[in-house]
């Protein structure tokens, strides 16, 4: 009886459970993953199963750690991989610029709206939109195409003579970029944008302050969380986006999670694909950082 | 009105701008002509032609599966989680833990995929299992980061919930384990609805984390739709991928249906409460008023 009293108080009591389930399943299925990933940055490329040397070995009663920085120097000398990250950088700065200019009026539209007409637009963005990345990112295939729709109409009414060559082109993965994370963008600002009190705007247009004056120094400076999360939401995601860059971008696109792809599957490289992925992690740290902040504020309810 | 009339003009812009391409892609679908971009009249030809492509026929089975285990599991994970985030203001590692929670939601889905696929081959390596990547290895990897949606949306429930209904069941005696069960999961039930019809609509969806983390035989829809796609457009692609679109829109339109349901019948009592308040009040004949 004592021996099983004993061995109960050895179980993790309720609260721990509660805490200890989630913990356990998020440390070892998303944080432990990343510390393999700088493991495996370091090792060697090898022709094996799994294809890299081993870094810790032991031999001898000797425990030799053998750090490979190779892949690293790699990442430096080679000017495909810098591109590829300043490529995706820019990308990534430019179409959250995009989105937010766009994103932006349509929140304030859809939070200005009647409450009952709020739901269906909020429905309307959420539905197709927010998931079917894959599928949308096909529609725009066809659209852009040479022998494509939009051709096919400009020619229709004699705007040009030429098909206009867009598809493989920066210009369609910006496009795609926008199109499938505006809704990222339009979702967070709006939940900030409709907790806004209307008497604010009132009383500065009371006192004499233009619309846009009001909205300028008002507005905006209080939605300035929705801003972060919406274009945290998504600048991170999108400088290793590997999706849109492929169907929609050409030769002339680099992006950093269309090398690491690469690297990965047709390479087989797998520790110079861990080093770009490691290195692109030290890239977005702050801006991780900046969002699980944000983020943490409006979990607990601090706004 | 001319106040907002910019910004209604970008809403209606922004709203042809997501739904133009889909809904051309739909109509597309429907073309009897095998080249994609000539009209050649309405079919149906390659809707009824999927049936008989048993290669993408077992990848759909396949993918719904995951996604039921992964709407099942996210959603009981991400619970645990959102309750720990509202409800336990303070233990060791709360920042990490809160940062784990919410991180997956940006991580770029390349670094998660190729992390994940190491850890399993390190565990192979070290324990033995998973000794083959398949259908296991994607339900992680869509459980993993599913349970961040989730735990976001059920916490912003559990923060609205009035706090004292459940302080009153511990008060009369009830076990936190049954307040919970009794008490609270009913109240959040709209919101976990919400989450596994989210859960169920990513899962169906993803491409990179399941092309990293699955193995030989293990091939899931969006898997065989991405190596078509990427020989060009094709007829029977079209018919496929809007079907993919209704499912996914019939998923969270029901998402959307159950947190909105819950939200009405909030309000409906909380109105009914002060009605009844301020009838016994008319009763009571005194001067006193509810402070409504």
């Amino acid at each position: 009886m004592k021996i099983l009293n004993r061995l109960k108080s050895l179980l993790p009591q309720g609260r721990q459970l509660v805490i200890g389930v989630p913990f356990a399943w998020l440390f070892l299925f998303f944080l432990l993953p990343f510390l393999i990933v700088l493991k495996i940055s370091l090792a060697e490329a090898d022709v094996a199963i799994p294809p890299y040397t081993e870094i810790f070995a032991w031999a001898d009663n000797q425990l030799s750690i053998i750090l490979n920085l190779n892949n690293y120097q790699i990442l430096t000398e080679d000017e495909l991989y810098l591109a590829a990250y300043l490529g995706s950088l820019k990308t990534a700065f430019f179409c959250t610029l995009l989105c937010l200019l766009i994103g932006y009026p349509m929140a304030y539209a859809i939070a200005r709206a009647e409450r009952e007409t709020q739901t269906v637009l909020l429905l309307l963005i959420m539905m197709p939109t927010w998931t079917a990345i894959l599928i949308r990112v096909y529609a725009w295939m066809g659209i852009l195409s040479n022998n494509g729709l939009l051709n096919s109409f400009l020619m229709g009414i004699g705007l040009i003579d030429n098909p206009l060559q867009i598809l493989n082109t920066n210009l369609a993965v910006y496009i795609g970029i926008v199109y499938s994370y505006l809704p990222f963008m339009v979702l967070p600002l709006y939940a900030n944008l409709v907790k806004h009190d209307p008497s604010l705007l009132e009383a500065a247009a009371d006192l004499g302050s233009s619309n846009f004056n009001s909205f300028w120094k008002i507005t905006v400076p209080l939605s300035k969380n929705g801003i972060i999360a919406g274009c945290m939401l998504v600048f991170i995601p999108v400088v290793g986006e590997f999706v849109i860059p492929e169907l929609l971008g050409g030769p002339e696109t680099l992006m950093i999670g269309k090398v690491l792809w690469q690297e990965f599957f047709n390479n087989r490289d797998w520790p110079v694909a861990s080093a770009l992925a490691v290195v692109m992690l030290a890239i977005l740290i702050v801006p991780i950082i900046l969002f699980n902040r944000n983020q943490a504020k409006e979990l607990e309810g601090k706004v | 009105m001319k106040r907002f009339g910019f910004s209604n003009v970008m809403l209606w812009l922004g709203m042809l701008f997501i739904y133009v391409p889909m809904v051309i892609l739909v109509i597309y679908s429907f073309n009897a002509s095998r080249l994609v971009t000539v009209w050649g009249g309405w079919s149906v030809k390659w809707y009824v032609g999927l049936l008989d492509n048993s290669q993408l026929m077992g990848a759909v089975m396949r993918s719904l599966e995951i996604a039921l285990y992964t709407a099942i599991a996210a959603v009981v994970l991400g619970t645990l989680a959102a309750f720990v985030l509202t409800r336990i203001p303070r233990f060791r590692g709360r920042t990490l833990f809160g940062g784990m929670v919410t991180a997956p939601l940006v991580m770029p889905e390349v670094i998660t995929g190729l992390s994940l696929l190491l850890l399993f081959v390190a565990m192979a390596q070290l324990i033995g299992w998973p000794a083959e990547r398949g259908m296991t290895t994607i339900w992680i990897a869509h459980t993993t980061f599913c349970t961040a949606y989730v735990a976001v949306v059920v916490s912003s429930r559990l923060r609205e919930l009035d706090l004292s209904i459940e302080e009153a069941a511990m008060d009369l005696g009830a076990r936190p384990w049954k307040v919970f069960f009794l008490i609270t999961i009913p109240m959040i039930a709209p919101s976990l609805a919400a989450g596994a019809m989210m859960s169920f609509a990513l899962s169906l969806d993803d491409l990179v984390l399941a092309s990293f983390v699955s193995g030989p035989g293990a091939t899931t829809l969006p898997m065989e739709v991405f190596s078509a796609v990427r020989l060009g457009v094709k007829p029977d692609i079209n018919a496929i991928a809007s079907l993919i679109l209704l499912v996914v829109s019939f998923f969270t339109f029901l998402a959307w249906y159950f947190t909105r349901r819950a939200e009405e019948r909030r309000r409906r009592a909380i109105q009914q409460a002060m009605e009844t308040m301020a009838e016994e009040a008319a009763a009571s004949q005194t001067t006193w008023k509810p402070a409504a």
